[in-house]
């Protein structure tokens, strides 16, 4: 509850002055192939955020007068789904499955090591913008639990002893 | 076995995500490497195949023709295997798998207690072909359901086949899907939907996962078949955001199937339309909730809405749409070339078929089962689970998710069919069995779920979005040592509140796992709450991080594994813990094996 409410804090704060305006050209030919329907809103989102890392508000308002669609509407859909994010990540973000096979199994231990260690909560992302940590629910790999993904990297059987080691692959 | 003549041996490399993560490309390519070196490569085949199953086994390799099953390869077993069995044709004993049950090594995967006892419908192709080729899919009667359909079969007596053969949705409610078929059917407004079902949320189910990236034909199929049935001309596929692998095989077929004019126009000259688009989700788990994963679908905010009308009437886009879930569609194929009445032979008296489970938790054979229905649930977790490990005692089995529920030793008899689960307060759900030992805490298990679903609620209606909220609250209580007499008659009161005023699926079940383990397991609730004690262990704030010392056999195994240096150890004397340095991790309680930390 208490990330979801951070989260959410997070989610309003605005940051119009990150993105220069040359940057937002990038987005015309995404709102090129993505126009007229609704139902491309999400596909659209998805690549913007795969070319910019986060849909900062800027994104948003550019993909809303670019395919029609109104903003609240846009920022409706961008903080109801927990695949995209308002905020920049770090260069390596941690997924850690907090699925029941990999609850089970002491995953609740890694995610103290790793918020201990490397001194980051779900939601948040280190100083040193190398790790963002977040917490999911179930990575469809239960058959190695517990498991966490970070970047494109599945790491299964993980021991709270050797965590850190992972980590270290990371840098 | 669709293989070129020319070889003389395959290789199956099992290349679901399981294995991948166990480093089975790596294998591939060190296989790949020796046989090149012996000039091997025209004569040994090696094939990619989709899930085997075994996931904790991995990674795994199945060689034919004789069918020796290999597990947990690694790239430095690439040479003997190559070396001893392919070139001498003798077994590699140290990489068989090895039985506890009749203490020794099995060679061959049908002689394997988790292979041997499973029935296979919605995985017939499962470790046997390539995913990424068609010609595969094909070679094992693929497509020959669609061809017979449409070229056959009118589409009433698809449905009508369909209505006989007993199939009940895959996806958890398990509605007729011949009716769900006939009611979208009697609609009159087109264009029509068929649309699969591939949101698999429930934490620890990864059946659809599997059928999608090991035979996304079979889905494609069954989709085309509903098409047909029901006068759809699109499909969609919705699919996680969390399954990339399986988004990029479901493509990759669609455009096979497009390319051999299974998919697309005028389907095999019949004036059939059909054409599937896959639609990615973006992450929640209420878009597995049909009318939210049609909103989703059309791109807005996953909600569900109040039926009727029902997606039959009114769905995407308020047309006219059929959803199944991918388990379903796969069934299909089975069931058109074989028949109703072969289909209805298997199973129990209301639950026809097979059902996929993803057996998981603490069981020693974690994997992939496909069991005939009525099945009990000893079989399932005993005989090809193969039991608990660390010779703990079995404790509860988890079914169906967030909406689920646990069912307790002494139940283990039970017979998993939709009526039957429901009678022990579970549900079939999609398929997940999570198995708990003793160590596993239900107070902070249902603790666990109730935060998931308050996760995953989208906040539209009152009862899941503040109820659930109030629930967790109370569980957290509880759990933290600040549980008070009465507690659980709130939770009891709160959690059929929360059952009979929610809106949608989830909110009508997310108290199941609450009110299932009160059911169940009252005496540790009320060891929480009078005694502030945790029977298992788990809940920190009510362990007391003392040695018994009578129980102590000075092994010094706390004093090793302790990371805060808590643990004051020496040889032959008795540990105790420095409460100053205690970080309450549990590592030491973990370690003992003599139960000696309280």
């Amino acid at each position: 509850m208490q990330e979801r409410d951070a989260l959410l804090k997070k989610k309003v704060q605005d940051s119009a002055d990150i993105l220069p305006p040359e940057k937002l050209m990038l987005l015309e030919p995404i709102i090129e192939k993505y126009q007229g329907s609704t139902s491309y809103l999400i596909p659209a989102l998805k690549e913007a955020q795969e070319m910019f890392g986060y849909l900062p508000m800027e994104v948003q308002r550019k993909l809303s007068m670019g395919l029609n669609i109104p903003a609240p509407h846009v920022y409706g859909v961008v903080t109801f789904y927990s695949f995209f994010t308002i905020t920049p990540r770090g260069r390596h973000t941690i997924r850690l499955c907090l699925g029941t096979a990999c609850y089970v199994k002491g995953s609740k231990q890694i995610l103290e090591i790793i918020t201990r260690e490397v001194g980051i909560n779900v939601g948040e992302t280190s100083k040193d913008g190398r790790f963002t940590l977040e917490a999911v629910r179930c990575l469809g790999a239960c058959g190695l639990a517990p498991v966490m993904m970070i970047g494109e990297d599945t790491h299964g059987n993980i021991i709270p002893s050797g965590t850190l080691n992972i980590l270290e692959g990371y840098q | 076995m669709c293989a070129s003549p020319y070889y003389r041996m395959q290789i199956m490399m099992c290349a679901g995500t399981g294995c991948i993560a166990s480093g089975s490309l790596d294998v591939k390519n060190a296989l790949e490497r020796e046989l090149a070196k012996r000039n091997l490569q025209n004569e040994v085949q090696i094939v990619m195949t989709g899930c085997n199953g075994f996931c904790a086994m991995g990674p795994l390799v199945v060689i034919y023709p004789d069918g020796i099953f290999y597990n947990q390869v690694k790239p430095e077993h690439a040479p003997v295997i190559v070396e001893e069995h392919i070139l001498k044709g003798r077994v590699v004993e140290k990489l068989l798998f090895k039985d506890e049950t009749v203490k020794g090594r099995v060679p061959l995967m049908k002689d394997i207690g988790f292979f041997g006892l499973q029935r296979l419908i919605v995985l017939r192709n499962r470790g046997l072909i390539d995913a990424e080729n068609i010609d595969e899919y094909i070679a094992r009667d693929g497509y020959s359901a669609l061809a017979k359909a449409i070229t056959e079969m009118t589409p009433e007596q698809v449905i009508e086949e369909v209505k006989k053969s007993g199939l009940r949705g895959r996806g958890g409610g398990g509605f007729p899907t011949g009716l769900k078929w006939e009611e979208c059917r009697r609609y009159d407004n087109f264009p029509k939907y068929t649309i699969c079902n591939g949101d698999e949320g429930d934490p620890g189910a990864f059946m659809d996962r599997s059928v999608m990236e090991g035979d996304p034909h079979s889905v494609l199929e069954g989709m085309a078949i509903s098409g047909y049935a029901i006068g759809a001309e699109q499909g969609y596929i919705y699919v996680r955001a969390e399954y990339p692998l399986a988004i990029q095989r479901l493509q990759k077929a669609i455009e096979d199937a497009r390319s051999y004019g299974l998919l697309g126009e005028n389907i095999l000259d019949k004036g059939f339309d059909f054409d599937i688009a896959i639609a990615p989700g973006a992450g929640a788990f209420v878009c597995g909730e049909s009318t939210a994963l049609m909103y989703s679908i059309e791109g807005k905010r996953g909600m569900p809405r109040i039926k009727p009308p029902r997606s039959a009437e009114a769905g995407l886009w308020n047309q006219p749409t059929n959803l199944n879930n991918v388990e379903t569609f796969a069934n299909l194929n089975p069931i058109i070339l074989n028949g109703a009445d072969w289909f209805a032979s298997i199973g129990t008296e209301n639950s026809k078929g097979t059902k996929v489970f993803a057996l998981t938790g603490a069981v020693i054979n974690v994997g992939l089962v496909e069991v005939p229905m009525g099945t009990s649930l000893k079989t399932l977790i005993f005989d090809i689970g193969g039991g608990i490990p660390k010779k703990r005692k079995f404790k509860s089995a988890q079914i169906g998710g967030p909406s689920g529920g646990c069912i307790p030793l002494g139940m283990e008899d039970v017979q998993i069919d939709y009526e039957s689960l429901q009678g022990v307060g579970a549900m079939m759900g999609s398929g997940g069995v999570v198995v708990m030992d003793e160590a596993t805490c239900m107070v902070d298990t249902a603790r666990f779920f109730t935060n998931f679903s308050v996760d995953e609620s989208c906040g539209k209606c009152t009862p899941c979005r503040e109820g659930l909220k109030v629930m967790f609250d109370k569980l957290t209580d509880i759990v933290e040592g600040r549980g008070q007499e009465g507690d659980v008659e709130f939770l009891i009161e709160l959690g059929h509140h929360i059952n009979n005023t929610s809106h949608c699926g989830l909110g009508k079940s997310a108290a199941n796992p609450v009110l299932s383990t009160i059911r169940y397991f009252r005496n540790e609730y009320d060891a929480h709450i009078r005694d502030k004690r945790c029977p298992a262990l788990v809940c920190p704030d009510l362990i007391d991080f003392e040695v018994i010392e009578e129980k102590c056999k000075m092994c010094g195994m706390c004093f090793k594994n302790c990371p805060s240096d808590a643990i004051v150890w020496e040889k032959k004397k008795v540990a105790w813990i420095d409460r100053s340095k205690c970080t309450k991790c549990r590592t030491c309680i973990m370690n003992c094996k003599f139960g000696a930390i309280r």
